[in-house]
């Protein structure tokens, strides 16, 4: 069990309004590029992303800021997405954890086409290089993901909340 | 004819399916690549399972003979021939290696090899077949021997390595090992006698026109006097040593930096491997393979290395590429997408 929070009083953020649409998205990966599709993609990425918890907190990462709307880069045509990700104070040693969470949320959303980059935001967080390296060797991730204990953790983060 | 002139195309022969998870490697048997022999592969894989693929003589596609389950609990991150063909040793993420046997078509599990603390993550044979070696995310790697029986002794651990170790490779000729690493360096391990300890005599890294970031993969060409390696800084390295020197017994002769394949690959280079006849294929994470040739025509400084051809391979990455050992000029990847894909480099028709 972890004995006392890492950040015990993080700032809570809240939630951010969501963007009204006429029609619910819809993501196909067989159809024509419709026009919009960059922003479609980009508010139902919003909503796949926002209820992931932050694993010390009951708190999702929008509510901690640890993810914004425009921490996440899509670009339809080359099937390529960037999420860079704030650590909620420099030495979070959860920051892995974090990245590890929307990296498999990505993967579970997203079609295996996709390739992806999870980044800690420049100059947020003391081990940034170090962090970033491990999020993004898919065989550590791998390997992580064969870890029941890591498993159920990321599995809790992802857990959908119903508040 | 120069290969650069020859107008060449990668023509998929075979696409094999099978394995429920992406493939993360795969190898040749050597005993295969006579012509009068049907030719046989491994595949390893994150469904835990190591699959035997053999050519059929009649339709001269690759059929599944055998799949190897229920030993490894992990995924299996590597597979590796004895140079006789006889035996298979695959690494697993379960923290052991396996060693299989032939034994009138079915494969037994004969021994496993126990010792790293965690997951272990290539497996290597040295030229005669007496050696192995095996590294992992304990940072080590370690030399075993052959002893009669199936029994494999541990003779010595290695450290040297900041982190986990990607992938070790014996010399094609010589017992002389390398291991690549996620810190960004190669480190070759060397014997000054035959029976001595191996100590790690030069260290390949930024600081000496190495890589920036993870290696990943290494390969020798076939006269075993140049060493190719690849990284996650999107290049590939190209480095050359006197092996006349050290065959003829002078002692040891450094590896220096010949080459820089950069502005080619747009994310991680996962794998590369040199044909017999001087071709570089390299597999990444942008799903393509790409092929490299020496350029002849280079300038003062010696020769250069340049783009053959590029080729969408897979829907995913590229974890693996493998040249077939014999003469035909056959190519086979693997790939996140669950396929190994065998290729032919042949003339555009």
């Amino acid at each position: 069990m972890v004995s006392g929070l890492i950040n015990a009083n993080p700032v809570v953020y809240e939630k951010k309004e969501r963007r009204v649409r006429n029609s619910a998205p819809q993501f196909d990966e067989y159809a024509v590029e419709p026009i919009d599709q960059l922003e479609i993609f980009d508010i139902l990425f919003l909503l796949l992303l926002l209820d992931i918890k932050d694993p010390e907190h009951p708190y999702s990462l929008e509510e901690l800021k640890v993810i914004t709307e425009d921490a996440i880069e899509v670009d339809n045509d080359r099937g390529y997405v960037r999420v860079t990700f704030t650590p909620t104070v420099e030495h979070c040693s959860m920051a892995t954890v974090i990245g590890l969470c929307l990296r498999v949320k990505l993967m579970r959303s997203l079609p295996s086409r996709y390739k992806m980059d999870i980044r800690v935001a420049p100059g947020t967080h003391a081990t940034e290089a170090a962090v970033n390296k491990q999020l993004n060797d898919k065989e550590r991730v791998a390997a992580a993901l064969e870890n029941p204990n890591l498993v159920d953790m990321v599995d809790e983060c992802l857990a959908p909340s119903y508040g | 004819m120069e290969l650069l002139d020859a107008n060449l195309e990668l023509k998929e022969i075979q696409k094999l399916q099978g394995h429920t998870d992406r493939v993360w490697s795969l190898a040749w048997n050597p005993a295969t690549a006579a012509a009068d022999v049907p030719s046989v592969f491994a595949s390893c894989s994150g469904d835990k399972t190591v699959r035997i693929w053999e050519e059929s003589p009649s339709t001269r596609s690759w059929d599944c003979k055998a799949v190897l389950e229920e030993t490894h609990t992990r995924t299996v991150r590597s597979c590796a021939w004895s140079p006789s063909g006889k035996l298979l040793a695959t690494a697993s993420f379960d923290a052991t290696t396996a060693i299989w046997e032939n034994v009138g078509g079915d494969f037994e599990c004969v021994s496993t090899l126990e010792g790293h603390e965690n997951e272990v993550k290539s497996v290597s044979w040295n030229a005669s077949g007496s050696l192995l070696a095996t590294c992992g995310r304990d940072k080590t790697v370690w030399i075993w021997e052959v002893m009669p029986g199936n029994e494999f002794d541990c003779i010595q651990v290695l450290q040297g390595h900041t982190q986990d170790v990607k992938m070790v490779q014996w010399h094609p000729t010589m017992d002389m090992l390398f291991s690549c690493s996620y810190d960004n360096t190669v480190k070759v391990w060397w014997s000054e006698d035959a029976d001595g300890d191996w100590s790690c005599v030069q260290t390949l890294g930024e600081s000496n026109n190495g890589h920036s970031s993870t290696v990943w993969s290494l390969a020798f060409n076939a006269k075993g006097d140049k060493l190719v390696t690849c990284s996650d800084d999107l290049s590939l390295k190209i480095w050359e040593a006197d092996i006349i020197r050290m065959q003829s017994g002078d002692g040891y002769a450094p590896w220096n930096h010949m080459c820089t394949l950069s502005g080619y690959h747009d994310r991680t280079v996962f794998s590369v491997h040199w044909s017999r006849d001087g071709i570089i294929a390299s597999g990444a994470a942008d799903d393509a393979v790409r092929l490299f040739v020496e350029s002849k025509d280079g300038s003062m400084n010696g020769p250069t290395y340049q783009l053959l051809l590029k080729k969408k391979a897979h829907d995913m990455d590229v974890n693996s590429v493998q040249w077939f050992p014999g003469e035909k000029r056959l190519l086979a990847s693997a790939s996140d997408d669950g396929t190994i894909k065998i290729w032919e480099l042949a003339s555009l028709a």
